[in-house]
């Protein structure tokens, strides 16, 4: 099918809200342009210096003791040449062909996603709690496990279900016995493309690895013409530097022209300036020079402008992304991705909270609102992240997908025309004079889906009942059987895939 | 059209909301077709007895009921049959013999002396026409003596009476205790608005407070089944 004709799914549309000026942009565009000019990126990747110099940079060998490295200079003018062969769009595939996404950075139109690929996995069950009196009241209790196959599965599942969840990035860190460095990359994305029909990205552990993902992605996609999953690269150690193994994997997946985010984070006050416009000059040169890396090994290569800048805590300079500050960090670098015409990867629903209540909410609920509104394209980490990004909670997950709900509401662009305003003044006028009542123009709206739904879990009683709502939603999501793969396609994988473990798709049943 | 056909398209357009050929009813795809007001004269002209229609009223309402219960139809839906119903008794009454109405009963509402809100009182009367009942509207800042000058002119079964504001509440009390002491103890008066609640309604001696719309047709039909 071609891109022409495809039907991809559907964004939410934002009027993004602009935290820098125009010229506060083209200062810190200087400002990045002169670190990668003047101080350059420490590389301590021989063939990605290789790379460098022969795209045109500067590249001087450093040695510290027996260990080499290069330090790469970047002409201006030569790097933003080299920026505009990055494709302002890039497709991400699916399972099923309606979860295609399309990330075009002219357009601030928005998904959200998970992320992370965390330690923890926070199961959860109802308990009844009593009080003198005869007060009972009902509330989560909550197990903590380590990251496994199975809570992999069983989490790529309940995504698939959560109807405001774009893409699915791995976000169990799997920690069986039997995984090592050398299958862990097979059995992941395996893992997830078996349990959800949505897009799947992750990390790449060993860059050997990546021609058989790909075959295996190309079984179960289908003859589509995107694959069904993505990469994530971090090829960049704050500040300034570039790391020997992940520049490898940059060099890799460019030459497989597959879509890879490109990323860099930060902390603001440890690793990078606290203050916005130092924290920004340097991740976007940060990124620029990751980007610079992958367009140079493969002209034209499908990159995302990978923002994830964080603030430290003051007290322990751990990461602390309840701060307004990771707000503002990730807002600004939305429009540093816009102003290179490349799609952007940022971050909300993250937060310090470590069970699910008033803190994650309060957390996650101005990061949803206030990077979305910048009009960042991709958003990860927005569902089920708990203690910054170390747990998982399917309960926070189900709950996040309520709020989020409510957020692509509130953010959606005011869509009418003159012949709207038209209608409604007409629409006054009749009922003015007639009954009084506008509730029968609510079922034209409704019909447009120009209505909002309220709250997910709301309570017709006196008691906050949310979290039992929510548990119930969970496990009736659990309790579905997945969709998985056609049984040709799993036997053909299994017989022509090495290392994959036996992982079987979601068989639902009671929980 | 058969006068079968002519009472099943009749039920139809209830159920839709679709009130007049101008309305595009509840899927949006009704206008320029006869809605409710035009297959009542259909009816009405065709020798239809006016009893017969005034049961397809019911059992439209009935099935709206249903489908609001189900969660497929959602409050608007619901007030646009009863605006349908409430629209075409207003053809359909004069024509019932005299005496062989609804027989649900007569409704007198008002909202009380010092509060001019009246979006709530007008749904609840939307919704009682819906359900049948006969209602005189007094409007809004109505003083307690015109109200009880009302029930002796009028005759109702039940009085319903509206505030929102809390200052306008303890009107609420004034008027109650007027309606009784003028001797009116068989009338049942309703309570509504947004400061109200059962204890305020038990303090002030009202029979009966309603939280909306839907509250209130559930308790006077309550109040039909216990008679």
């Amino acid at each position: 099918m071609s891109d022409n004709a495809m039907e991809y799914r559907k964004p939410l549309r934002v009027k993004p809200v602009e935290r820098f000026s125009p010229s506060q942009i083209e200062a810190v565009h200087r400002a990045s342009m002169k670190l990668l000019s003047e101080t350059g990126i420490r590389c301590a990747g021989e063939e990605a210096a290789e790379i460098y110099r022969a795209g045109g940079c500067r590249v001087e060998e450093i040695h510290e003791g027996s260990r080499k490295q290069w330090q790469i200079y970047f002409l201006t003018q030569l790097l933003e040449d080299t920026l505009r062969q990055a494709p302002s769009q890039v497709v991400l595939g699916a399972r099923d062909p309606k979860n295609t996404l399309l990330l075009d950075a002219a357009s601030p139109s928005v998904y959200y996603g998970t992320g992370s690929e965390t330690n923890v996995y926070l199961r959860s069950q109802l308990k009844d709690f009593s009080a003198e009196g005869g007060h009972t009241m009902e509330y989560p209790v909550f197990t903590e496990e380590p990251g496994s196959i199975k809570a992999l599965c069983e989490s790529a599942h309940l995504i698939n279900q959560l109807d405001q969840v774009d893409f699915f990035i791995r976000n169990v860190n799997i920690q069986d016995e039997e995984i090592t460095p050398e299958n862990k990359d097979v059995n992941v994305f395996y893992a997830a493309m078996l349990n959800t029909t949505k897009h799947v990205q992750g990390g790449l552990t060993d860059p050997e690895a990546l021609p058989t993902v790909m075959k295996m992605a190309r079984m179960i996609g289908g003859d589509q013409e995107h694959l069904p999953m993505s990469f994530i690269v971090c090829p960049i150690k704050s500040p300034l530097s570039m790391v020997a193994d992940s520049s490898q994997k940059v060099i890799a997946i460019s030459r497989q022209k597959v879509p890879m985010v490109i990323s860099s984070s930060p902390q603001g006050g440890s690793t990078a300036p606290i203050q916005e416009e130092g924290m920004v000059a340097q991740i976007n040169a940060e990124i620029l020079a990751g980007i610079a890396l992958a367009q140079f090994a493969s002209p034209g290569a499908p990159v995302i402008y990978g923002s994830v800048p964080v603030r430290a805590r003051l007290d322990t300079l751990h990461d602390c992304y309840g701060a307004p500050e990771f707000i503002h960090y990730a807002m600004e670098c939305a429009q540093m991705a816009r102003y290179y015409g490349i799609p952007c990867y940022a971050s909300a629903g993250v937060g310090d909270a470590k069970r699910p209540g008033m803190q994650a909410m309060v957390e996650k609920l101005y990061s949803y609102l206030g990077v979305a509104s910048a009009g960042a394209q991709y958003i990860h980490y927005a569902f089920g992240l708990l203690a910054g990004t170390n747990t998982f909670s399917p309960l926070q997950a189900v709950l996040d997908n309520a709020t989020v709900k409510m957020v692509k509401d509130i953010l959606r662009t005011a869509d009418f025309d003159e012949e709207g305003v038209e209608a409604a003044v007409k629409e006054i006028q009749t009922t003015a004079a007639g009954s009084g009542i506008f509730a029968k123009g609510i079922r034209k709206q409704l019909r447009k889906n120009r209505v909002s739904q309220t709250y997910e879990f709301l309570s017709e009683e006196k008691e906050d009942r949310v979290f039992v709502m929510a548990q119930h939603k969970l496990d009736s999501y659990l309790a579905e059987k997945g969709e998985g793969l056609p049984a040709a396609v799993i036997q053909q994988v299994r017989e022509q895939i090495p290392g994959l473990l036996t992982i079987e798709p979601w068989k639902g049943g009671s929980v | 059209m058969s006068k079968n056909k002519t009472l099943e398209a009749l039920k139809h357009a209830i159920v839709m909301g679709h009130l007049d050929s101008d309305d595009e009813g509840y899927d949006g795809m009704m206008e320029g077709t006869p809605g409710t007001m035009e297959l009542v004269e259909t009816a009405l002209g065709d020798g239809i007895d006016p009893q017969v229609i005034l049961t397809t009223f019911n059992e439209a309402m009935e099935k709206v009921g249903v489908k609001f219960e189900s969660g497929e139809y959602l409050l608007p839906d619901m007030l646009a049959s009863a605006e349908c119903v409430g629209e075409a008794m207003d053809i359909l009454e004069p024509k019932l013999a005299a005496g062989s109405g609804s027989g649900k009963g007569k409704f007198l509402i008002a909202t009380v002396k010092g509060d001019l809100h009246d979006i709530g009182k007008n749904i609840v009367i939307t919704m009682l026409k819906g359900a049948g009942y006969q209602v005189k509207d007094l409007g809004i800042d109505v003083p307690a003596d015109d109200i009880v000058a009302a029930i002796k002119e009028y005759q109702p079964n039940y009085v319903g009476l509206s505030a929102l504001l809390t200052t306008t509440m303890i009107e609420m009390e004034q008027v109650v205790k007027k309606i009784r002491e003028a001797g009116f103890n068989d009338v049942k008066i309703f309570i509504g608005g947004a400061p109200t609640s059962e204890e305020f309604a038990k303090k002030i001696g009202a029979d009966m407070h309603c939280r909306d719309a839907m509250d209130t047709i559930e308790k006077i039909e309550g109040t039909q089944d216990a008679s």
